[in-house]
């Protein structure tokens, strides 16, 4: 096998052309010239074979030696991953940065895990047991936070034969032997090979029925994320969406963060690294980084991983969801995945579709976001994988190809607003053009979680939020005086809602992550106060007293004032509400 | 070995091929020697087999199929580097153009660059004072950064780009540090541009810290793409070797753009967005992010591109891909302009994302990020009570909205206008920032809390 050789006839930039190709299969892997590029075969023609080149081509010459290796582009699964940082093929940057320095050369090879390092591993079958694929067979403790369990590879079952004792091996250690029907031996090691582009098989798919708990306010009560589901966020640049993603894959309650970073900017990486190992996560009171992978394909590194690079990330979530982990991978941003793919499109000379994007840009999003799932797994657990991808639209103009065609694919669709990030309303999602296709959802999980059900309470906000950019319409062409005292009222609670509800800020200590029992509370708080404000309304006291500067003021600054561990503060809160209403009113009754 | 072809297959714009060359490695540089002795550089940009396609530094003017000699240098576009470079001017391919004869070291460096590794960057934290105050108190430029200016067709963009420049200071630890330098590349600018900045940067006495790489706006447009890089690659020699803080201006990086789109074209590519290349948005990449510190080395590359928006629209493939690549942008904004107003910076689309971490206590001072935010969501709303103040007139407006009119107008005059030799401490800038807030109802001022309004409005 490995002694197939053909040779570079063509070069265009990351896509060359072999000839004596003949031996290739598509999608392999392959080694490029005397600095051993690493390629993967798109098209084979006759005796030609097209390659993708994950690695910059310059000093290239024809002639030169094309390398087979006779697998498609796979990854090394095994522990190792967690708060490390690869590249899109699963490089690792550190080791790259201890050989070559500070910038990144061609030609580094195949490295991915560290076989070096020695892991403490239990093992839990005994010789004579027969296992089966996706079977935990044992574990390693990856790191404080994460058990690392290692599933009998697809492929390999039956009956177990040898057996190694617990202790410390590294990855390339035969820890287990396993004789299947027709008597092969397949050794079983801590790390097993997976072809990216090939979705790893689940028992089955279960419904999806919880949410991730993000302790974002907007997001929670308004448009929640499920586990095991798709979100969207397009927005264009400045409206922050990277810092949207930052902030879910701190506070998210998954047990594993892939962070994809996707022809991003490198400064937003190294933030990453800088701050996750110093980010204490609220439930373990460990690192966030213990269970965090992070990928890296800047924008200036090679245009070919960064296609690779997305299916690199959603392999290794698919990867712990067998272990039985929930997952949220980030993909940040799809636009430029989907750039990648336009571009090496139009190096092949294919017919372009839309904007110049190739026609199957729809079919390669699809079989993305159909990898996101809640699912039984083959080793009898429930695990998922949930995918929040970002969407740099050009220009911010959500009708282009590659917003309308993930909008289609995913269920909760977070609109960024340029306007509301102009005003420095964060995190900038347009109440009006939002959706989450999982709000139902939110019904019965609250009634199981804090008894009672709150979509009621939240349809009746998003209806006041709807009334009053209809209101400003008016607003804006005849002032706000004109307006009947109910309806100036609800300009004001609508701002109480945008101000001291909606906006949340990233760099509070208290604000940055709300429990969701103290989400709830502070929404009630601002009923309260619309109700209390209507009734006195309804009484004929003018709106100028109704709308009282220091109570609002002491209500939108509740998310800042009241810490989120003293929940008692808001019921006082709530006596400061209606004892100043009953003393209004008491007052223009008498 | 140095093999010299005499026959050329085609010639088309700044495009050659030729046919029947063996061992031409991808990307390497070629020298072209038309039949009147002139020498022009040119790069391997396609291979077909033993057929090449050749992109021309320079003109094809003149150029017959027969009698021009092509050779191959076997290497990729470098240039020599030292610290002879400081003080001196250099065409678009890094050729002395001022007389001071050739620069010679025994490094060359590819114009290309390589990636920063990401795990060896340092992440950017460290001001830079521009003594502009819209600047520092609002999109607050930090060491290491990439903010571009977005501007439009006859802006004060130059103006601008000169005072930051001369009023630039890089605050370490309290101490100004002196190992700075400037790279300026002019990618395609009117030759009184050029002089324009020259003088300034005389005036300003950095000249011997000084790197000039000019590509006129009538000089080869192969040209314009190879001088931005030999700008950056000098930058990265500076800042990683030489440990300087090195500040980059670039301008314009539109006609950067608009080579690469002719180039393309050239190429018979299929075009994506206004007939631009596909690959605008890595193309860009490997340019801005060139900027950043590392880990291993002392000194920082700065980057402030300057663009002008094409008809000012900010979302044309030019701005709109740099923005989602450079971290921020200061909007040059022609109302602002047509008021009288300098700097005419639109600070409500202005952004710097790095400032969050770069400002505020120890850095700055303490109230600063949530003044910065106050005085944005103020101004905001200013444009709303604009807008309706056209309407209704600004009689019927109600006392609380006059305020904000008041806020706004006082904003624009005392905080944004200022002298071009004008040079406001940071801290200047803040004071500034409270006087205007005080002019609003206190309970508008939802993103300050009450104990800042405490220390810094006291008495109200």
């Amino acid at each position: 096998m490995e002694n197939i050789r053909g040779k570079v006839a063509a070069i265009n930039g990351p896509v060359i052309v072999g000839e004596n190709m003949t031996g290739f299969k598509m999608r392999e892997m392959v080694l490029v010239g005397h600095k051993k590029l690493i390629g993967e075969i798109i098209s084979i023609d006759g005796d030609l074979g097209t390659i993708q080149v994950y690695e910059e081509t310059e000093g290239l010459t024809v002639g030169e030696d094309i390398r087979s290796t006779g697998k498609p582009l796979s990854l090394k699964l095994g522990p190792g991953l967690l708060g490390n940082m690869f590249d899109g093929i699963e490089r690792p940057l550190n080791r790259i940065r201890d050989e070559f320095g500070t910038f990144i050369p061609e030609g580094i090879g195949l490295i991915s895990l560290d076989e070096e390092k020695l892991w403490d591993v239990s093992l839990n079958v005994k010789p004579g047991d027969y296992v089966k694929e996706g079977q935990v067979f044992g574990s390693v403790q990856e790191t404080p936070l994460i058990n690392h369990k290692l599933l009998v590879p697809i492929g390999a079952k039956g009956k177990v034969i040898k057996v190694e004792k617990d202790g410390k091996y590294n990855i390339n250690h035969t820890l287990v032997e396993v004789e299947d029907e027709s008597g092969n031996i397949h050794e079983l090691k801590m790390y097993q090979e997976w072809p990216v582009r090939i979705a790893r098989p689940v028992d089955r798919r279960l419904p999806i029925g919880k949410i991730l708990i993000t302790g974002q306010r907007v997001l929670d009560i308004f448009f929640p994320i499920a586990k095991g589901g798709t979100a969207a966020i397009p927005g264009g640049f400045g409206t922050g969406k990277t810092m949207l993603q930052h902030q879910l894959a701190k506070w998210s309650d998954a047990d594993i963060i892939i962070y994809v970073g996707c022809g991003e900017r490198g400064n937003e990486m190294t933030e990453v690294l800088e701050d996750f190992p110093k980010l204490i996560d609220p439930k373990t009171n460990r690192p966030l980084m213990e269970r965090t992978v992070l990928i890296a394909n800047t924008s200036n590194m090679p245009v070919a991983a960064r296609e690779a690079s997305i299916y690199t990330g959603i392999t290794m979530a698919e990867y712990y969801r067998d272990m039985g982990y929930n997952v949220a991978i980030m993909a940040d941003s799809t636009s430029r995945w989907a750039e990648a793919l336009r571009e090496i499109s139009g190096r092949l000379e294919e017919m372009p579709a839309e904007e110049g994007y190739p026609a199957y840009l729809q079919s390669r999003l699809a079989q993305f976001y159909e990898r996101a799932g809640y699912v039984n797994t083959l080793s009898g657990e429930e695990g998922s994988v949930t995918i929040i991808g970002a969407v740099s639209p050009a220009g911010g103009d959500f009708s282009e190809p590659v917003t309308e065609n993930t909008r289609r694919l995913v269920n909760v669709f977070l609109g960024l607003d340029r306007e509301l990030a102009y005003s420095r309303h964060y995190p900038s999602i347009n109440w009006l053009n939002s959706y989450s296709g999982y709000a139902d959802m939110l019904k019965s999980y609250y009634e199981s979680m804090i008894h009672e059900d709150i979509s009621p309470l939240r349809a009746k906000m998003l209806r006041l939020l709807f009334e009053e950019s209809k209101l400003q319409d008016v607003v804006a062409l005849v002032g706000e005086d004109v307006l009947p005292d109910e309806q100036r009222l609800i300009l004001e609670i609508a701002r109480v809602i945008k101000v001291g509800y909606l906006q949340q800020n990233a760099f509070h200590k208290e604000d940055t992550y709300v429990p969701l029992k103290k989400q709830v509370e502070m929404l009630k708080t601002i009923d309260l106060l619309y109700e209390r404000g209507l009734s006195a309304i309804k009484k004929k006291i003018p709106i100028s007293k109704v709308r009282d500067g220091e109570l609002y003021d002491k209500v939108m600054k509740m998310k800042y004032t009241i810490p989120n561990d003293r929940l008692e503060d808001i019921d006082e809160l709530k006596n400061i509400i209606n004892e100043f209403y009953d003393e209004l009113e008491s007052y223009y009754s008498s | 070995m140095k093999k010299e072809y005499l026959k050329l297959d085609k010639v088309e714009g700044a495009l050659i091929e030729l046919s029947d060359v063996h061992g031409v490695k991808y990307g390497e540089v070629v020298e072209v020697e038309n039949n009147l002795g002139e020498k022009v550089l040119g790069r391997v940009i396609k291979i077909y087999k033993n057929r090449v396609v050749i992109q021309i530094f320079g003109t094809t003017l003149g150029m017959s199929i027969n009698n021009t000699k092509v050779s191959f240098k076997g290497k990729p576009f470098e240039i020599p580097l030292s610290k002879d470079i400081l003080g001196r001017v250099f065409n678009g391919v890094g050729i002395p153009i001022d007389g001071g004869g050739d620069i010679y070291s025994d490094k060359f460096y590819n114009v290309n660059g390589r990636p920063i590794n990401p795990v060896s960057r340092e992440y950017p934290r460290d001001y830079i004072q521009t003594g502009i105050s819209s600047i520092d108190a609002l999109t607050t430029l930090i060491r290491g950064q990439k903010l571009p200016i977005f501007s439009g067709a006859g802006l004060p963009h130059n103006e601008l780009a000169a005072q930051i420049v001369r009023q630039a200071k890089i605050k370490s630890h309290g101490n100004e540090s002196s190992n700075f330098s400037i790279v300026f590349a002019a990618i395609g600018v009117k030759r009184d541009e050029a002089f324009y900045f020259t003088e300034e940067f005389r005036k300003a006495g950095v000249q011997d810290r000084l790197i000039m790489y000019l590509n006129y706006a009538d000089d080869p447009i192969m040209e314009r793409i190879i001088a931005p890089k030999c700008a950056l690659t000098a930058a990265e020699y500076l800042a990683f070797e030489e440990n300087q803080h090195v500040l980059v201006i670039m301008t314009d990086i539109t006609s950067y753009c608009e080579a690469l789109r002719e180039i393309s074209s050239l190429r018979e590519e299929v075009p994506s967005r206004k007939g631009y290349p596909g690959y605008l948005y890595s193309d860009l990449a490997s340019l801005y992010e060139r900027a950043g510190m590392t880990k291993d080395a002392e000194g920082s590359v700065t980057l402030i591109p300057i663009l002008t928006m094409p008809n000012d629209d900010i979302t044309h493939p030019i701005p709109d891909l740099t923005g989602y690549i450079t971290e921020g942008q200061i909007v040059l904004s022609r109302d602002l302009y047509q008021k009288g107003i300098y700097p005419p910076i639109d600070v409500l689309p202005s952004l710097s994302r790095l400032m969050k971490d770069g400002i505020g206590e120890g850095f700055t001072r303490g109230d600063h990020p949530d003044v910065a935010n106050q005085l944005f969501s103020a101004y905001s709303k200013v444009q709303d009570i604009r807008a309706l103040a056209q309407i209704v007139g600004e009689d019927d407006l109600s006392d609380k909205d006059k305020k904000y009119l008041e806020f706004g107008n006082a904003f624009e005059e005392r905080f944004l206008t200022q002298d071009l030799y004008d040079s406001r401490d940071m801290l200047d800038t803040l004071n500034i920032s409270w006087e205007l807030l005080r002019i609003l109802p206190k309970d508008e001022l939802d993103r300050l809390s009450p104990e800042l309004i405490e220390k810094y409005m006291p008495g109200d």
